[in-house]
């Protein structure tokens, strides 16, 4: 009775994903450094890291494939190294070559993940019209799976990943290469899923599909450096000030700004070309104003205007990579 | 027209099997002046790489014409490989040859004299940041330093122009910003003119001119904020719940322009903020549906594209926009 009741409290008060002191090292390679996290019920979770950062890994550990050299991983409260089968019988995984039979028809290639996941006839009958329709595939059942467009194909990724209804799902940059308004459409699904109460991890370096995300972890060296909602992560996270430069010969700007960073004659942490403007981080947005008018107005540029302006999440991400000791976990 | 360093009249490349005709580019025109970094931006099988192989003469055309630094794509192509730098998207640098033999290799292909790559060699490495690195096999490199590999490679005989076909696809966010930097580096110091694809939406703003293509067709060109400011309106913001009652409640409402799903939000471009904002959040109330404040956002190349397109398709035209004025 007692471990019966603390089973069904578990399942209640636990998050789906958690991730607890994790840490995975290859000989002397450290690949996952003592990173600990947890994913919401129904959230829609971005998990990112430039390569080599020990993303794939903690997804491999969390699905049972990798055991970890110590920590503890649970997906669905299930111990991931200790009980890899119950775990894989409830989650979905989507990577990103959409591992789909091109010589079967979508209703075929459904069935047969289906079946892969040990579903009854009776358990899939209504499940395939409902998985088509929701991968918008009517119409097309019957169709070659190779003759399908880069964004049906993906959507019936989707689809044959969740015909066994996970509670959690795993995507792998599950958008790279697609339109962006199938894009969209994709993204919509997702959300519709995660609105039925379903967890969703997206891994990507993608920055346009992180941005998409409620929460997003960013792993870099095998550690967590951030860990907050993207709106939250481009307030705190930033470390300095993006300062846009509008100004007569932008190519002149840039090698003037990167001298005196060079010279250390201004503290300037990134000064890059986007089109005709010149974007700097700074530590101070009204001293740099100046600063920089003056340094450049001193060298004959007709300077428009300085703008402070919102970083990008790839402004962030780089200045997580970075600075990472000064990045906290909101 | 003819100072371009790189253009393209009505350029048509069909693809023919035994049953079916393929249009992959459809009536393209572009042009490119020197120095410019010129991103063709599209998704998977919009016409890019197609269009960079007809353009650099790889492949024929069907029809229309081209040209780069003043030769004709079709009859000239040696003077054009002479001339110009090619980073193809399935690039491959012999895996089993160091960093430096790489670039011997190549330089030998392109006839740089030994004398001058002596001098050339070290300079890319240098540049690239790969000058600790010389001898390691290019099969053992990052993802990101074989790109930068590439770049240093395909620049071995000093081109004035090169042509990258997506050279940042699948290359983490750290990487992507140096290539860029490198990019913009050659740009400004040397003068080189870059012509790239990317299905990434925001690399169009570190391009000084932009060409949207979709379907084989030019949708839209020129500088970002040109293309930027042919969108209708303004654009909220909001993150509604439940969140299809709340789309379906905007779209009648007046001065609605377009909306666009984001993901959990809904993006909505308006005629005028201050008039339709109350509008919309009295809609929503009414009908129960609670959401987050209306936010007006800067609108990304990425709602530009997805609104243009849209708009592309629903007028079905197919005239090309080109906000830079045509011809020069």
């Amino acid at each position: 009775m007692i471990a019966g009741s603390s089973l069904i409290q578990k399942q209640v008060s636990t998050p789906p994903v958690v991730v607890e002191n994790l840490v995975k090292r290859f000989g002397d390679f450290v690949a996952v450094d003592n990173i600990s996290f947890n994913v919401r019920a129904g959230e829609v979770f971005g998990w990112l890291g430039p390569n080599g950062a020990g993303k794939t890994t903690t997804i491999r550990i969390l699905l049972g494939l990798l055991k970890p050299t110590s920590g503890k991983t649970y997906v669905l409260g299930l111990d991931s190294n200790l009980q890899k089968k119950e775990v894989h019988a409830r989650v979905g995984y989507m990577s990103q070559q959409f591992t789909l039979y091109n010589d079967l028809t979508p209703w075929e290639n459904i069935r047969f993940y289906g079946g892969v996941h040990e579903m009854t006839p009776a358990e899939l009958r209504p499940r395939i019209p409902e998985i088509i329709h929701m991968a918008g595939l009517e119409g097309r059942e019957k169709a070659m799976t190779r003759t399908l467009s880069g964004g049906w194909k993906q959507r019936l990724a989707l689809g044959c990943a969740i015909v066994h209804k996970p509670a959690v799902i795993f995507l792998d940059e599950p958008t790279a290469g697609v339109d962006p308004i199938s894009r969209r459409e994709f993204w919509e699904l997702i959300y519709q899923m995660a609105d039925e109460g379903v967890t969703v991890v997206v891994t990507t370096h993608y920055m346009d599909e992180a941005e998409l995300c409620q929460r997003i972890g960013f792993i870099s060296q095998g550690r967590l450096v951030a860990l907050a909602s993207p709106a939250e992560l481009k307030k705190a996270q930033m470390h300095g000030f993006v300062l846009e430069v509008t100004a007569s010969n932008p190519e002149q700007v840039v090698r003037i700004l990167k001298t005196a960073a060079q010279t250390k004659q201004l503290l300037l942490d990134e000064v890059a070309l986007y089109g005709a403007q010149v974007h700097a981080v700074v530590p101070d947005v009204t001293v740099y104003k100046e600063r920089i008018r003056a340094l450049l107005v001193a060298n004959q540029i007709n300077v428009r205007s300085i703008e402070w302006i919102a970083p990008s999440l790839e402004d962030v991400f780089i200045s997580a990579v970075k600075f990472p000791a000064e990045n906290k976990s909101v | 027209m003819e100072e371009m360093v790189i253009w393209a009249r009505e350029l048509v490349k069909q693809f023919k099997n035994d049953k079916t005709v393929i249009t992959a580019v459809d009536h393209l025109s572009l042009e490119v002046a020197s120095g410019e970094t010129y991103g063709l931006i599209g998704p998977d099988g919009a016409g890019k790489t197609t269009t960079i192989r007809v353009l650099l003469g790889l492949l024929n055309r069907t029809a229309g014409e081209s040209s780069i630094l003043g030769f004709d794509s079709m009859r000239s192509t040696y003077p054009i490989r002479e001339r110009t730098g090619y980073i193809a998207q399935s690039n491959v640098l012999p895996a089993d040859l160091s960093v430096l033999e790489n670039m011997h290799f190549f330089a030998d292909i392109h006839g740089v004299a030994r004398a001058v790559q002596e001098k050339n060699i070290p300079e890319l490495l240098a540049f690239t940041g790969l000058g600790d690195f010389t001898h390691r096999l290019a099969g053992k490199l990052s993802g990101g330093m074989k790109k930068k590999l590439a770049l240093a490679c395909s620049l071995i005989h000093e081109p004035k122009v090169v042509f990258l076909d997506e050279p940042t696809l699948g290359v983490d966010p750290v990487s992507r910003r140096e290539f860029w930097n490198l990019l913009e580096n050659l740009r400004v110091e040397k003068g080189l003119t870059i012509f790239m694809s990317t299905p990434y939406m925001d690399e169009a703003e570190r391009c000084t001119q932009v060409g949207l293509i979709t379907r084989g067709r030019m949708i839209v060109s020129g500088t970002v904020a040109e293309i930027k400011a042919l969108l209708p309106g303004h654009l909220l913001e909001f993150v509604p719940s439940p969140f299809k009652p709340a789309q379906q409640t905007c779209l009648p409402l007046p001065g609605i322009l377009e909306v666009q799903v984001y993901g959990e939000k809904l993006h909505i471009f308006v005629d005028d903020i201050e008039t339709r904002r109350p509008q919309i959040e009295a809609a929503l109330a009414s009908q129960g549906i609670r959401h987050n404040d209306l936010r007006e956002i800067e609108p990304r190349m990425e709602e530009a594209y997805i609104s243009l397109v849209n708009r592309h398709n629903s007028t079905s035209l197919g005239k090309v926009q080109s906000c830079s004025g045509g011809n020069k």
